[in-house]
């Protein structure tokens, strides 16, 4: 398939690879979407703890703000659910300008 | 995630087999939901699973509400599959086209003269007949067929094995009255006039399409509308 995203399994089989590698692993999946989003529900980003990411959950708008989270849920081990939305005064920071709210569940990969 | 639970779904994936991982959003915690097994928090995946099997066959991850609280539920389905009965233009158009929209897309057709290796680069090509191909192939409910050939002797097969299968979307190219004649030969061969619904002929939607590439589009349209009002219903 000539997609230049990252497929679904290329995110899991990079979790795991990484995770083998010794590295602190997190996964952000999409779980709720409202309005235009870029990214469809399910959507996957791995990130591990040196921001090295690969996948996508917004097509560009908040991975960087994923990403930092996940730096801190690497870190601790806890579960965290994001949002972002136009309602946020953020989202225009972390530019979500799409018009569109969505929520991401961040875990860590033990 | 456990890595267990990670290891479970990439076999899953590696197998071709759907799996639905369900995660309760207030904690972390996590069940894998396979066809005949369940891995993780086994009264996590019994709140979800009926939730589960629904967002599988409509291929639609979503969170839900369960006695375990809001819980998401993501499907790992196989890939859409499309088999092409017969080599021919359409197809050379058709194929990279279902490949950019997603689909593995298999060729099918005997005749060894439209099947060189250059007309379809890229593309998996079978030289069986249709109905050995299909044995093969085993299409089910992630898979799209469309016999292309006009001919009998080719489509035909592929037809018969295409109704007796769980194929999502089944299309037939040729006019209304080779279509009528079509469905005919399928009533003498016992297939019934429900069975012989399921069939999409003349193919494709109706776009005015002429040319083998717009004729694709067309077809292409149709399988898509056709994967999605299943999802919708």
């Amino acid at each position: 398939m000539a997609e230049t995203q990252a497929s679904q399994d290329d995110v899991l089989a990079t979790a795991a690879q990484w995770r083998d590698a010794g590295r602190g692993v997190a996964l952000a999946t999409v779980v709720s979407t409202w309005g235009s989003s870029p990214r469809p529900v399910g959507s996957q980003l791995v990130v591990d703890d040196q921001s090295r990411f690969l996948g996508s959950v917004s097509g560009g708008c908040v991975e960087g703000a994923v990403v930092a989270e996940a730096l801190q849920v690497i870190a601790d081990g806890t579960p965290r659910r994001l949002d972002y939305g136009v309602s946020h005064e953020e989202a225009w920071d972390v530019g979500l300008a799409c018009g569109g709210k969505i929520s991401i569940f961040v875990e860590k990969l033990e | 995630m456990k890595r267990a639970l990670l290891d479970a779904l990439l076999a899953a994936r590696a197998d071709k087999v759907p799996a639905a991982l369900v995660t309760r959003l207030a904690d972390g915690e996590q069940a894998l939901i396979l066809p005949n097994n369940v891995q993780g928090n086994a009264e996590l995946a019994a709140a979800a699973q009926e939730a589960a099997q629904s967002v599988l066959r409509h291929d639609r991850p979503s969170t839900i509400e369960t006695a375990e609280g809001p819980v998401f539920v993501n499907a790992f389905n196989p890939a859409l599959r499309l088999v092409l009965v017969g080599a021919v233009h359409i197809s050379q158009a058709l194929a990279p086209m279902a490949s950019l929209a997603g689909y593995q897309v298999c060729v099918v057709d005997p005749r060894r003269a439209f099947t060189a290796d250059h007309r379809f680069p890229g593309v998996e090509v079978a030289t069986e007949w249709p109905d050995d191909a299909l044995a093969r192939l085993v299409p089910d409910h992630r898979t799209a067929v469309v016999t292309l050939t006009h001919d009998p002797k080719i489509d035909d097969p592929a037809l018969h094995a295409a109704l007796k299968s769980e194929a999502f979307y089944i299309g037939s190219l040729g006019s209304t009255r080779t279509h009528a004649a079509r469905l005919k030969r399928l009533a003498q061969a016992g297939f019934s006039e429900a069975e012989c619904a399921r069939i999409h002929g003349p193919v494709g939607l109706s776009i005015g399409a002429k040319s083998p590439a717009e004729i694709a589009v067309a077809v292409l349209a149709q399988i898509t509308q056709v994967l999605h009002d299943g999802a919708a219903a």
